[in-house]
């Protein structure tokens, strides 16, 4: 079997750095590939160090893995004043210095030497030697100016890589014919040819080729993001509401681009405040709506997300958590935003909360919420974080193979309205103590309906949706609300399990976690089990209401377990204690919020922790359990 | 077939048919310049012909925000501040509602100024009735936006600092294609008003004045008033953004000397609403969005169609 490949470009923000990114992925997954893209950039629209890594192999790939092997440095062209360096070091050097420490053993190094000066990496030549890396210098940016334009050396850069790891070019070529034409075409193919053929001369010294795949079906490659727009859309969503913040920015603005083509709104407005409030507005109305913000704009949303509970309004909202508090680290992931959206605004919650933890996940998940959120006339949030937010994923195209669903669920026809239970005055009960088909909900009408006038309130209100202090009424309305979420636990059970289980049945140990850590908990339970410690993991979805059965099960199975999640406070592990009052003296936490996803070492570290006492890795914080 | 054959209808309407079974005197004390309000709007709504099924009523929070519960409608009586992001949304989502929001001086130019202003930017065709008695109410008798410099309360206790917010003016530099100012003692202009704001395409913003009588005793200056538009003293073309601005200026700046002018100070009857204006550039479709979930023959269009960029 070949080696996986897993290619880092690294350059300076607005060095197009992300594109040439997201087309190298695609040419990998067009030539049947599976690939997965973990992005690295800073709070900055130009300049700066970034870098995104594609790691491409024969066989799925569902996490960044332990570092890369093979660099591509480009350099920064807009790095800063070197008066600056006390703020920002040595920008010009910094795509070639920052990357070394995660580059594998006989990894390949390409720099460009047109704008990156290796003399000025600090022991440079002595760190290639121990390593055994293999390193070619060459002048991208003069051959890009040569041949076109300066801008162009990424692409120089991408014609080098398929050279040395004999990649087809056609791929790429071909992926260039689609996204671009006429002469900008021309210059981007001739300095691709040129730049390959220019390697192609060399000697290589290293062992590393791209691997080759095949897939069965057609692929496309998606965000965690792109998969949220794309499952409100098939279930129904017509209307969106948003204020642009990192990393949300990126479902609201697909969403924004694709609604007008289906006859769908999107409306940017003044402030999250009011974005949560039309999303609730449009709903009302008798629309598929949602909103979201990351967690700054998310604390502004929480109080028209109790209104929404209290006027039992449908709505989705979308929560991207970055790492904070306050506006924190804008670009950087973080998963503690958790409490946040369990609990935010007054009274009693009564919410959804979903955790996707993949593409797929995102997507299925989504349409889940919309669902729930429909039929039992609640908020539901979809939790996730800026490292799925970014990442791209193939996933086979007939995935997305369903059918629409615009059902607006618990809402009544105007026939069904004249059939439906009414006050003696007339007045339709839209908030009903005991609705009539046993359940918690009340079946609601839409304005401009004949014969369903009601007032919807935020303040405690009777069936007819009057306000009303009166103590029966409130026990009889707030019981309602809360027992909508023993349904909901049931229906999630009775739909499919959300729930991620990976490992043997019988191990030992046992690692939780939720959100988009998933796939790396995967890798590092194989890895684990491979060592012979019998460990699997479970990735929990449904937060609110708690799948409490499931993780009742997992951790009754097990002697031991380690909760990894990515925040310093072990949020995620409250959370089960929280609600199952039980298993402290089994839970260990590992934690990381450095700004930085976990890899999959790490957890392999804090397993082993537990299971020889090792100490675990430097970037994560272990938290033993509670109690003895 | 529509799926809302309320709004279809084509019927004869009383006021009455605005009463629900609960009295405001729950709420509002005697002699409260609200009553003017709801009066004026259920004789407006009467004159229009508007069944009490089309129209939905949004409001903030305060005594103001009550009004909701005192007027037969759909009606959504939602948080401090946010009555407009509300019902906006609902008119977009069904453009053949008819929508109104109401709210205090404190609920509009207070907590939710900005919302006031980018509504009035986006000239969304709904009405907006302001309550301004110069006063917090409901909760018992704080300074407001609108109280003028000076006044004393438990909140300023040293008389206010603030100059007053200038709503008429402030609502026209936003953007407001129709600005008038009533008042509650007189709900026969309020019901004329109420007619014309309501029939207006785009977003008509009505400062009512209402008096307090329990904390705000100076409402007394709100009689007698002046109707600048029977009043050959006040002569400027109500269409004229400038002449109307002049006129604003003049009348809010002698609200506090006691010389009360109402009538209607701005009124632009051709710029298109925010509906309008979006639909033109593509944002909106030309059917009520609404109307498309209770469509059986309208094939809804999945994600699957739109992965081309992906691939």
């Amino acid at each position: 079997m070949t080696e996986e490949l897993a290619w880092r470009i690294a350059g300076g923000s607005g060095d197009g750095i992300d594109s040439t990114s997201q087309n190298f992925a695609k040419a990998l997954m067009r030539s049947g590939l599976h690939v997965f893209t973990h992005r690295h950039y800073p709070s900055r629209i130009r300049g700066g160090h970034t870098y995104v890594e594609v790691r491409a192999d024969e066989e799925p790939v569902e996490s960044r893995g332990d570092g890369y092997n093979f660099l591509l440095a480009l350099g920064d062209s807009f790095a800063r004043n070197p008066k600056e360096e006390a703020y920002y070091g040595n920008e010009e050097v910094k795509p070639l210095a920052e990357n070394l420490d995660e580059l594998r053993e006989g990894g390949v190094i390409v720099y460009d030497e047109g704008l990156v000066d290796p003399s000025e990496v600090p022991d440079f030549e002595e760190r290639v030697e121990e390593n055994d890396w293999h390193v070619y210098p060459l002048d991208l940016r003069g051959l890009a100016r040569e041949k076109g334009r300066e801008v162009m050396r990424n692409t120089a850069g991408v014609g080098a890589t398929a050279a040395l790891l004999d990649y087809e070019l056609q791929h790429i070529e071909d992926l260039m014919a689609d996204a671009m034409s006429g002469e900008v075409l021309e210059t981007n193919l001739d300095i691709l040819e040129i730049a390959y053929e220019s390697v192609q001369d060399r000697e290589f010294t290293h062992d590393l080729r791209a691997p080759e795949g095949s897939h069965d079906e057609e692929q496309v490659l998606l965000s965690g993001s792109n998969a949220i727009a794309y499952g409100a859309l098939d279930e129904g969503c017509r209307f969106i509401a948003g204020y642009p913040m990192t990393p949300w920015t990126e479902v609201f603005t697909l969403m924004t681009q694709h609604l007008p083509k289906v006859g769908g709104i999107s409306e940017q407005v003044e402030d999250e405040i009011a974005a949560a409030a039309l999303a609730i507005g449009a709903s009302h109305a008798g629309v598929k709506a949602m909103s979201g913000s990351s967690g700054g704009g998310f604390a502004l949303m929480s109080e028209p997300l109790g209104l929404a509970e209290m006027t039992e309004t449908p709505v989705v909202l979308i929560e991207a958590m970055r790492a904070g508090p306050s506006t924190g680290m804008p670009t950087k992931p973080e998963q503690g935003d958790l409490e946040h959206v369990l609990y935010t605004s007054q009274g009693d919650s009564t919410r959804v909360v979903l955790a996707p933890a993949n593409v797929k996940e995102a997507y299925d998940q989504t349409r889940a919420a919309f669902r729930i959120a429909y039929d039992y006339q609640i908020p539901a949030i979809v939790l996730y974080d800026q490292k799925l937010s970014g990442e791209l994923r193939n996933v086979d195209e007939s995935f997305f193979d369903r059918e629409p669903s615009p059902d607006l669920g618990s809402t009544l026809s105007e026939d069904e309205i004249a059939e439906a239970a009414h006050h003696a005055s007339g007045k339709f009960q839209r908030f009903q103590h005991e609705p009539e088909d046993g359940s918690n909900v009340s079946p609601r009408s839409l304005p401009g309906q004949e014969g369903g006038r009601y007032l919807a309130t935020g303040n405690e209100h009777t069936p007819e949706g009057h306000i009303s202090e009166d103590p029966r009424n409130r026990v009889a309305q707030m019981e309602r609300r809360l027992g909508k979420l023993e349904d909901i636990r049931d229906d999630l059970d009775a739909e499919y399990d959300h729930q991620t289980y990976h490992g043997p049945e019988d191990a030992d140990y046992g690692i939780l976690t939720f959100g988009s850590h998933q796939g790396t908990v995967h890798e590092a339970v194989d890895r684990l089990n491979a060592d012979g410690h019998g460990v699997k993991s479970i990735g929990v979805s449904d937060l609110m209401p708690l799948a409490e059965r499931e993780v009742t099960e997992f951790l009754e199975s097990v002697d031991e377990a380690l909760v990894v999640e990515m925040n310093a406070t072990g949020q995620f592990r409250g959370l089960i204690q929280r609600e199952l009052g039980r298993f402290g003296p089994k839970m260990n936490s590992l934690l990381k919020y450095n700004g930085e996803p976990f890899e999959p070492h790490e957890i392999v570290e804090g397993l082993e922790t537990i299971a020889e006492g090792d100490e675990p890795a430097p970037t994560t914080r272990f938290v033993p359990a509670a109690g003895d | 077939m529509s799926a809302f054959n309320a709004i279809d209808s084509d019927r004869e309407v009383e006021r009455d048919d605005y009463t629900p079974g609960i009295e405001p005197q729950a709420t509002w004390c005697p002699g409260c310049g609200d009553f003017g309000v709801l009066k004026a709007l259920k004789g407006a709504m009467a004159d229009l012909g508007k069944s009490p099924e089309e129209i939905l009523l949004v409001t903030g929070i305060g005594c103001s925000g009550k009004l909701s519960s005192y007027f037969e409608s759909y009606g959504f009586h939602t948080i401090h501040g946010r009555a407009l992001p509300i019902a906006r949304a609902a008119k977009l989502a069904n453009p053949d509602l008819e929508v109104v929001a109401a709210g205090g001086d404190g609920d509009g130019y207070g907590i939710g100024g900005n919302h006031f202003v980018h509504t009035a930017r986006e000239n969304h065709d709904i009405t907006y009735i302001v309550f301004n008695n110069e006063i917090f109410g409901l909760t018992k008798g704080q300074t407001s936006p609108t109280s003028p410099m000076g006044h004393k309360s438990k909140t300023q206790p040293h008389g206010s600092a603030k100059a007053p917010i200038r709503p008429m003016s402030s609502s026209l530099t936003a953007g407001s294609s129709y600005v008038a100012r009533t008042a509650a003692v007189n709900p026969n202009q309020a019901q004329e008003i109420l007619v014309e704001a309501i029939e207006h395409n785009g977003f008509s913003h009505i400062d009512f004045l209402t008096q307090c009588p329990t904390w705000n005793k100076d409402a007394k200056q709100y009689v007698p008033y002046i109707d600048v538009q029977e009043n050959e003293d006040y002569e400027f073309d109500v269409s004229d953004r400038k002449e109307a601005s002049e006129m604003m200026y003049e009348s809010e700046s002698a609200l506090y000397e006691g010389e009360v002018l109402t009538g209607r100070f701005y009124h632009a009857p051709d710029r298109p609403s925010y509906g309008e204006e979006k639909r033109a550039v593509g944002e909106m479709p030309d059917e009520p969005l609404v109307e498309r979930y209770h469509d059986d023959s309208y094939e809804w269009e999945r994600s699957y169609d739109l992965l081309d960029v992906h691939k």
